[in-house]
């Protein structure tokens, strides 16, 4: 089976922060401990909605090193194909889950001499587990965390009252805008950024830090991409022999799973690269939505990744 | 003056690359010898006017050509010894968007690297040119012992007075090949010595 290993958990707490966002509390249906996990992780949180199943990435935001439960929190998206609605409305104190061992694509380089972070909106959860980890080896960080507006600030409190030295926020509403020029001039050799938060805001740090001189390998970040709808398609795996429908509101990448073909993946989000694919034959254009292929690669139509992409056109076939 | 192509090798090897300029506010410039000719490759009056340049001529003389090219702050150091205080104070003081070039010998490379990875620089993010003489500082492994501008393959070396075969494993931390006792089995069956790259 492929993906990191599953945890059966129950659910102990479903806490509403606002009007968009829940936290949600897990421990292990064993009763024994979670395994431990570095800030920057997320698990991925199986959801058994009738006969779809869908498999959504959610950053942790506990104590990394607090063994006896994880926590998430996610924020409504009626937009969506439902996952998060699906916690929201039909996930309740009690319930057994199943998640994911954790896994980190968006860990702390702990070479840094300081940590920059920037969070947009619930952006913010991978944050909260970094900063409980560089407190306790007392690490150099600073946070600069930009929310709509002060009902919609999810943990702003909880920060700035821990940390009221290190925490900055600003509120759209109140047309509080993160000064990036100002913010990213001067920093000490040795800082490294971290952004996490809309496309956005993600594209807007990392392309000031290039204009401006800073390392790519001093800029992280992190954007789990939710897979969007689209028209529905056919695609035929040439490995398993199989030709399978992909439905507008599931990914290619569930199609495959539903066909019951065993395909690798971790992130589900577009990021880590695990799920990579070749492409035997495309007559059409792929809708490529990753953020792993190189532009080149992407022009290429020669490797897909079906977490998050999709297909338009006559044929595509897979080496799957 | 061309430039020597170092033979594919093995990973640790490091693998020098050719300079160009990028964009930041401050630049800093350290070369020895040829070095020199590599930040002439690039000198434009802009760039230079961000750029502080650290030069070790080591018996060139394009100290003055460098100097013709305004960089914002030129020094000329006797040695690299006697550089390092300088290069460490103005990493010391620096800030993000600062970039880093280094040209000239493998050992001027390697130690001015350290230097900037110690103040916070991804090595990847450093750019090299080698330029000049290929001779290579190395560590006897036995002893320890630095060995500087070692130019044969065997050499002695100069601190326990082994008889050290070259290796190309080479440890970014101490900015030294890597030299192994070549006799060790049969004391005194050495092998003439030849150029590294004969
Ligand atoms: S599963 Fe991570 S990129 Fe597709």
């Amino acid at each position: 089976m492929s993906g990191a290993e599953k945890i059966a958990v129950r659910v102990t707490e479903v806490a509403p922060l606002n009007e968009l966002v829940t936290r949600f509390r897990f421990e292990p249906v064993s009763g024994g401990l979670l395994p431990t996990f570095s800030g920057g992780a997320h698990t991925v949180v199986e959801m058994r909605d009738g006969d779809i199943t869908r498999l959504n990435p959610y950053s942790l935001m506990s104590d990394p090193f607090d063994r006896s439960a994880y926590t998430i929190s996610v924020r409504r998206d009626d937009e969506g194909r439902g996952g998060s609605k699906f916690m929201h409305t039909n996930v309740s104190v009690g319930d057994e889950m199943v998640i994911s061992n954790p896994v980190n694509l968006f860990s702390l380089d702990l070479r840094a001499t300081k940590h920059l972070m920037i969070a947009g909106g619930i952006g913010i959860t991978p944050f909260l587990a970094q900063i409980k980890q560089l407190d306790r080896a007392h690490g150099n960080w600073e946070l600069h965390y930009a929310c709509r507006s002060e009902a919609l600030g999810s943990y702003v409190d909880y920060l700035t009252t821990t940390h009221p030295n290190d925490v900055n926020i600003y509120y759209d509403d109140q047309s509080q805008a993160i000064d990036l020029d100002t913010l990213l001039d001067g920093q000490p050799l040795g800082t490294h950024i971290y952004v996490c938060g809309p496309k956005g805001m993600i594209d807007w740090v990392r392309a000031k830090a290039a204009e401006i001189g800073w390392p790519r390998e001093a800029v992280h970040y992190e954007e789990f991409l939710a897979p969007q709808p689209g028209k529905p398609f056919e695609v035929k795996l040439a490995v398993s022999n199989k030709v399978i429908q992909v439905g507008e509101q599931e990914s290619l990448l569930e199609a495959i799973e539903r066909a019951g073909v065993d395909a690798p993946y971790l992130c589900r989000g577009g990021a880590c690269g695990q799920c990579e694919t070749d492409v035997v034959q495309a007559e059409g254009e792929i809708i490529h939505r990753d953020h792993w292929l190189e532009d080149s690669e992407k022009a290429g139509d020669a490797k897909i990744m079906p977490c998050v992409s999709r297909f338009e056109g006559k044929v595509l076939v897979l080496d799957r | 003056m061309s430039k020597f192509e170092f033979p594919p090798s093995i990973k640790s090897r490091p693998v020098w690359g050719t300079l160009e300029p990028r964009a930041g506010k401050h630049h800093l410039m350290i070369a020895d010898a040829a070095g020199a000719e590599a930040i002439l490759g690039i000198a434009t009056p802009e760039l230079m006017a961000g750029t502080h340049i650290i030069y070790i001529p080591r018996g060139a003389d394009h100290a003055d050509a460098l100097r013709a090219q305004n960089p914002a702050q030129f020094y000329e150091g006797p040695t690299y010894a006697a550089s390092v205080s300088r290069i460490r104070r103005v990493l010391q003081d620096a800030s993000m968007g600062l970039q880093v070039y280094l040209t000239g010998t493998e050992g001027l490379m390697g130690q001015a690297m350290h230097e900037a990875m110690q103040a916070g620089i991804p090595h990847t993010a450093i750019q090299t040119e080698h330029r000049g003489s290929v001779a290579r500082r190395m560590q006897c492994v036995h002893c320890k012992g630095i060995t500087e501008d070692v130019e044969t393959d065997p050499f002695v070396c100069s601190h326990c007075g082994l008889n050290l075969f070259v290796r190309d494993h080479y440890s970014r931390r101490l900015a030294a090949y890597q030299g192994v006792c070549i006799d060790a089995e049969d004391p005194g069956n050495v092998p003439e010595p030849k150029g590294i790259y004969e």
